[in-house]
């Protein structure tokens, strides 16, 4: 029971957190409104779709390094296939292969019972170069109705449609599976191989499905790149140690079986706010690598010292 | 990883058990089955006699080989330490940039013995910093090094736009255990010998490193034992960053132009050399003999991919799918994790 309070405790503590750092930008630029909140939705969208991947093979007890390169294949993928297709197959077809590779990559891990991180690293690499052979230079198209999915708002003024796009996207993969039997075997898998496996839970089949799925959610990652860029990209972005670190921020344990999407979601807007607050405040883009790197590293500090200190209690 | 075990028959069972104590055997058997390939792909390149030159085996390839293995290894060595304790260090790339990068802006003003030692000290600094949070507040080593590593490039391009006036100069000493060769042999073997003794003495007969596998064998025991685990932390990733600000010395009179990513790819290499010569990323295992090994058979690999004259995409996806192959290999018949 307490420990069920604490979990909420650090997503409503993010919540809030947020919630002051939006305020500190209104601060700061009186006129940050409804342009400025899209903007930031929508950089801020590849880098919720690659959090979500990685929390939710963190959440089965792996974590997978290739998320970045995968999300380079679907983008290329896209941007290839538009070109010659029309979008919504094309697009299905995108999400088909993001399932795909993340389902080798776990059944690699079951097959060859080498860890989850040796694994991912090894595939992190084959992805890549998947990557560059479909596109050797960045290039390709995106059909134009995509490109325009993520501009303007939604229904009301100040609801950025990039916004709903990813909650509406993660939510429709994330909730049923949450609150089906799959969901609890995820879970449980990783709090506990041995344990699940003896309670009858098929434990190399969830792992299997965890990292599917991180793969579908690594596709729309890599639609929401190239709908962004309007191009295919084949050379990674920065997004696996921007996942890594709103996945642990997001109150996700390294390990399994702890944490949620919802936390690690608003924990990628508070890493992309505070980059729009240092832009703001006119710092070097520089020094706001620096301020990234110091703000991520407390707090998982404070994170772990605070779960530390609950533990002994 | 999973609870299900696999049955081997007892013939295989045995060669696993005496593969098992000697990791190296499969390794080395493996290295000399790539050179063999690399032979038959290009003859000549290895024996250049076969080719109708000068000597049995060839020292320029064979020098080639070392001298660009030898980086790898020295930030293997790093993987190996920390991961004996169940650790990892993921800084050791931007380490290795930095300290090169600084050490090549400041000699021209400060001269070079200060700009080496400054360029140690850098490397010291982020191993402390990545030691207080592991070892102090317990902070999971993937994350902690991720991010002293994110921190350390800001500082970089912060560094950079200062000295973007000051000219570079690369040490002729860096430059002639870079480049340099003695008897066909490159002169970064005069650091690496003594060094690679060093890290295996580390490991093998001092208290340091029992320290290093108790702590990886089983954390809680050898707490109850007494030892005080973040003393050891802190100095093992102290350790860690002074390796890599070295590595990264040698390795920019290498290559000799300093960048804002000069050794940047050599990180996720640097996880596959301690992985496949044998380490566990789970702790308690590990040899630098073996990392030694699997950093030259990375180098092989390469060497193959670069002849077969494939395109990028091909090579890096290879590379992957090899690291995978070995490393499952390895798992199956050590019958290890």
């Amino acid at each position: 029971m307490t420990a069920l309070i604490r979990k909420h405790a650090w997503v409503i503590g993010l919540a809030v957190l947020l919630a002051l750092l939006l305020a500190l930008t209104k601060l700061i630029q009186p006129n940050f409104g409804a342009p400025g909140l899209e903007s930031l939705a929508r950089s801020a969208l590849p880098f919720a779709f690659a959090t979500a991947a990685m929390a939710v093979v963190v959440i089965v007890g792996g974590i997978d390094l290739s998320v970045a390169s995968m999300m380079a294949v679907c983008a290329v993928t896209a941007a290839v296939l538009m070109e010659r297709m029309a979008g919504v197959p094309a697009l299905m077809i995108v999400l088909a292969v993001g399932l795909a590779m993340g389902l080798v990559n776990g059944a690699l891990i079951v097959l060859t019972r080498v860890p989850d991180i040796v694994v991912t690293l090894a595939m992190l690499f084959v992805w890549e170069g998947m990557a560059l052979l479909i596109l050797s230079s960045p290039g390709g198209s995106v059909a134009p109705w995509l490109s325009g999915a993520t501009r303007g708002p939604f229904l009301i003024d100040g609801l950025p449609m990039a916004l709903v796009i990813m909650a509406l996207a993660i939510a429709i993969v994330w909730l049923p599976i949450r609150r089906s039997k799959l969901g609890l075997a995820i879970y449980a898998t990783g709090s506990d191989p041995l344990a699940a496996f003896r309670s009858g839970v098929a434990v190399d089949r969830t792992k299997i499905i965890a990292y599917g799925i991180c793969g579908l959610f690594c596709a729309m990652g890599g639609l929401s790149l190239a709908a962004l860029t309007g191009i295919g990209e084949p050379v990674p972005g920065p997004y696996l140690m921007a996942s890594v670190a709103a996945v642990v921020l997001g109150g996700v344990v390294l390990g399994g079986g702890k944490g949620g999407l919802l936390g690690s979601i608003i924990a990628v807007f508070i890493l992309r706010i505070i980059r729009t607050i240092l832009t703001l405040m006119a710092i070097d883009p520089n020094v706001t690598t620096i301020v990234e790197g110091v703000i991520m590293v407390g707090v998982v500090m404070l994170g772990t010292a605070l779960t530390l200190r609950g533990a002994r209690r | 990883m999973s609870p299900t075990d696999t049955d081997t028959t007892p013939p295989l069972a045995r060669l696993g058990r005496i593969l098992r104590d000697n990791p190296i055997i499969p390794l080395i058997a493996f290295l000399l089955l790539l050179v063999v390939a690399l032979e038959f792909m290009r003859p000549g390149i290895v024996m250049p006699i076969r080719a109708g030159r000068e000597g049995l085996i060839s020292s320029f390839w064979l020098g080639n080989l070392i001298k660009f293995a030898i980086p790898l290894a020295m930030l293997a060595a790093c993987q190996v330490l920390t991961m004996l304790t169940a650790g990892i260090d993921l800084s050791v790339g931007v380490v290795a940039t930095v300290a090169a990068f600084v050490c090549a802006t400041l000699s021209s003003t400060l001269g070079v013995p200060q700009a080496v030692m400054i360029a140690l000290a850098t490397g010291f600094v982020v191993g402390l910093v990545n030691g207080f949070g592991v070892g102090i507040v317990r902070v999971h080593p993937l994350i902690m090094t991720l991010g002293t590593g994110l921190i350390a490039t800001g500082c970089l391009q912060v560094y950079q736009r200062f000295t973007i006036n000051t000219g570079t100069l690369i040490p002729p000493f860096l430059e002639w255990l870079g480049t340099g060769r003695t008897w066909g042999m490159p002169n970064g073997l005069f650091l690496f010998v003594p060094f690679a003794i060093f890290i295996i003495w580390l490991m093998r007969s001092t208290g340091f490193g029992r320290l290093l596998f108790a702590l990886g064998s089983n954390e809680k025991a050898a707490k109850l034992s007494g030892v005080k685990s973040w003393q050891v932390l802190m100095a093992l990733y102290a350790l860690s960053g002074l390796i890599a600000a070295l590595a990264g010395l040698l390795y920019l009179g290498m290559i000799r132009t300093p960048s804002l990513n000069l050794a940047n790819p050599l990180l996720l290499p640097s996880v596959a050399a301690a992985v496949i010569g044998g380490t566990s990323i789970f702790g308690g295992r590990g040899s630098f003999a073996g990392a030694i090994i699997g950093a030259l058979i990375l180098r092989v690999i390469d060497t193959m991919l670069t002849l077969l004259q494939m395109p990028e995409g091909a090579r890096t996806a290879m590379f992957g799918l090899i690291i995978l192959a070995v490393t499952a290999l390895y798992v199956r018949i050590t019958g290890t994790k």
